[in-house]
């Protein structure tokens, strides 16, 4: 059932998204757009390069109460994670963070995030996969390249 | 027609009342204009617990099952290939699909049916045209004017054109109201101009623009005009030698006909001396290793098996829409369009945008909009949990999302069989999405 979708919990974080904006100069970024609803999520990570870890992290865009819902979680979970860490992420353990039923439409919505995720990850040496199906983790994840701002 | 078409004359506020009070087994949902809605089997389905309220119209129709059994008939009576076989089957089934030829010729008054070529639709109507002028019919330094309120089937197919050299494609912007600017008009339409394509109705904005008035402009600067006439061939009466156009493309689906079928009008002499855009069966006179000729149109642009089931079936949607009656239809939709207009302004005052020119005469009964803190997605598919169906997206029109800054909209669009008391339960709907999701 559709309503069940906006928890009062997702509905938080559609309305209050955390780390929302921009960073000053951040060590990777990586896009998605969502062609079916004109949706587009940024994600930007500064890197703590002596501890491998995310330092700081930001997304910007524009998308609806799931995409921006999922945005936030995502990126409160990994903020202060170390990068290998991030890369084990998969769109299972997304889906448990939102726990909310999804069609297969929705679900395009709630991966928004983490294929930005995963393209701001897809130069590093943890790049990060994020399957097509809800089942095994086999494909790549995609051949676009992150953008690299200058230190 | 399940009722007489003549039971109900009057229109607007009144007859909608009217209909609610005599709403029938159909689970308290208003019966439509002249009582049709029970003539459309899928609006009894309920969805989620709730009866149907299909307000996404201008994607597709839905069909009367007048409609639903001449498909059905076709298959169990008629049903052989057009032009081949001299068996008396064959000679039935051609002279049916050439019969609903004539049919669509005079539904949109072409002089001759040899003018109408049947296609899959609007798309590929479009694409005929732009592939047959790419081949030959343009020169180095000519130019396509499209506009920006365009479905993207009247954009794509003359953007593949700008691949050949020297071929330069242009857009007519919008006003903030949701019209075509007249300094672009005037700028752009202009000496050069090899073809001006245009939307007759807009599918986002509902605009309905002047097109006498726009081939007129096409040809005094010795350009072709071309109408995308999807969105106004279920609403409006077309007479092609009014509008003054070259070529006018519809799809079949969106006047409650089948999917796969539509058409393509165009003047003969310039039907004549386009070329074929794809190549088959049933389109040659004579095939030799090194040289073919054509048949005439419209059968040199028909290559292949065409779908006859859908011309047949299409020719009895058009007598169904015949039979409710333009001014009829004009005045329901009208009043359709004003009460919800009015409907959703009332409710949601500034934290509601209407796209499009305000309830009038060049406004049809299309509302995309956008509510405040609500993507479109998350209130189709909260409207959807409520049994409204409507479209959300850039509805294949981005130049149009781009033109007023936003990812998508949100669109209601109403057909006959719609009532005011839909947009109730629209509004209704909507309220709930607003508290829910605004900040
Ligand atoms: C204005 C307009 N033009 C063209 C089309 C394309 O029609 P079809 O998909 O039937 O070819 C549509 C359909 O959505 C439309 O609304």
């Amino acid at each position: 059932m559709a309503w069940d979708m906006y928890q009062e919990r997702i509905l938080d974080h559609y309305k209050r998204p955390r780390n929302f904006g921009h960073l000053d100069h951040p060590s990777l970024s990586g896009s998605e757009s969502n062609p079916l609803c004109g949706d587009h999520i940024t994600v930007e990570l500064l890197l703590d390069p002596e501890k491998g870890t995310i330092q700081d992290v930001r997304f910007n865009g524009d998308g609806c109460a799931i995409s921006v819902a999922s945005a936030s979680m995502l990126t409160s979970k990994i903020k202060g994670q170390r990068l290998a860490d991030v890369a084990q992420t998969r769109r299972q353990d997304l889906e448990k963070m939102l726990s909310i039923p999804l069609s297969p439409v929705r679900i395009k919505c709630a991966l928004t995030s983490l294929r930005a995720l995963a393209e701001a990850l897809s130069t590093t040496k943890s790049p990060m996969v994020v399957s097509e199906s809800g089942g095994a983790d086999t494909e790549p994840a995609g051949d676009a390249t992150a953008s690299r701002s200058p230190p | 027609m399940a009722r007489a078409a003549t039971t109900v004359r009057s229109t607007g506020r009144s007859s909608a009342a009217r209909a609610r009070t005599v709403a029938g087994p159909d689970h308290g949902v208003a019966p439509g204009l002249h009582g049709c809605r029970t003539d459309f089997p899928i609006l009894s389905r309920t969805f989620h617990g709730k009866p149907l309220i299909y307000l996404d119209s201008a994607a597709t129709s839905q069909k009367p099952r007048q409609v639903i059994d001449a498909e059905a008939d076709f298959y169990l009576r008629l049903n052989a290939n057009v032009h081949r076989g001299v068996y008396a089957l064959s000679e039935e089934a051609t002279e049916a699909y050439e019969a609903a030829r004539a049919r669509v010729a005079q539904f949109i008054h072409a002089k001759d049916p040899d003018e109408i070529v049947f296609v899959r639709g609007t798309t590929e109507a479009i694409n005929l045209v732009a592939g047959g002028m790419a081949r030959g019919q343009l020169s180095k330094g000519d130019r396509v004017v499209s506009t920006e309120m365009e479905h993207h089937s009247n954009i794509v197919p003359w953007h593949l054109l700008t691949q050949l050299p020297g071929i330069k494609l242009d857009f007519v912007g919008i006003t903030d109201d949701g019209r075509l600017r007249q300094d672009d008009l005037e700028r752009l339409v202009v000496r050069g101009t090899k073809l001006f394509t245009f939307t007759h109705v807009s599918n986002v904005l509902g605009t309905v623009n002047p097109v006498r008035e726009l081939a007129q402009r096409a040809h005094d600067a010795g350009a072709l005009a071309l109408v995308d006439a999807a969105q106004s061939a279920p609403h409006l009466p077309l007479d092609v030698q009014e509008m003054g156009a070259d070529f006018v493309a519809f799809s079949g689906h969106k006047v409650l006909g089948p999917t796969g079928i539509g058409v393509l009008w165009g003047r003969k002499e310039l039907l004549n001396r386009l070329p074929p855009y794809m190549g088959g069966g049933e389109m040659i006179r004579d095939v030799g290793k090194d040289d073919i000729t054509y048949k005439d149109p419209p059968l040199r642009f028909e290559a292949g098996t065409p779908n006859i089931a859908g011309a047949v079936v299409l020719s009895r949607a058009l007598d169904y829409l015949s039979r409710v009656g333009w001014d009829d239809l004009r005045s329901w939709e009208f009043e359709l369009l004003r009460d919800a207009h009015r409907k959703l302004t009332d409710a949601f005052g500034d934290d509601i945008t209407i796209y499009g020119p305000p309830p009038g005469k060049d406004r049809e009964a299309v509302l995309s909009f956008s509510l405040k803190g609500a993507h479109p997605h998350d209130v189709a598919t909260l409207l959807d949990a409520e049994g409204v169906a409507v479209r959300a997206g850039h509805h294949c029109a981005q130049l149009i999302m781009k033109r007023y800054g936003v990812p998508a909209m949100t669109r209601a669009s109403y057909y006959l069989y719609n009532s005011t008391s839909d947009t109730d339960r629209l509004v209704e709907a909507l309220r709930k999405v607003h508290a829910l999701l605004s900040r």
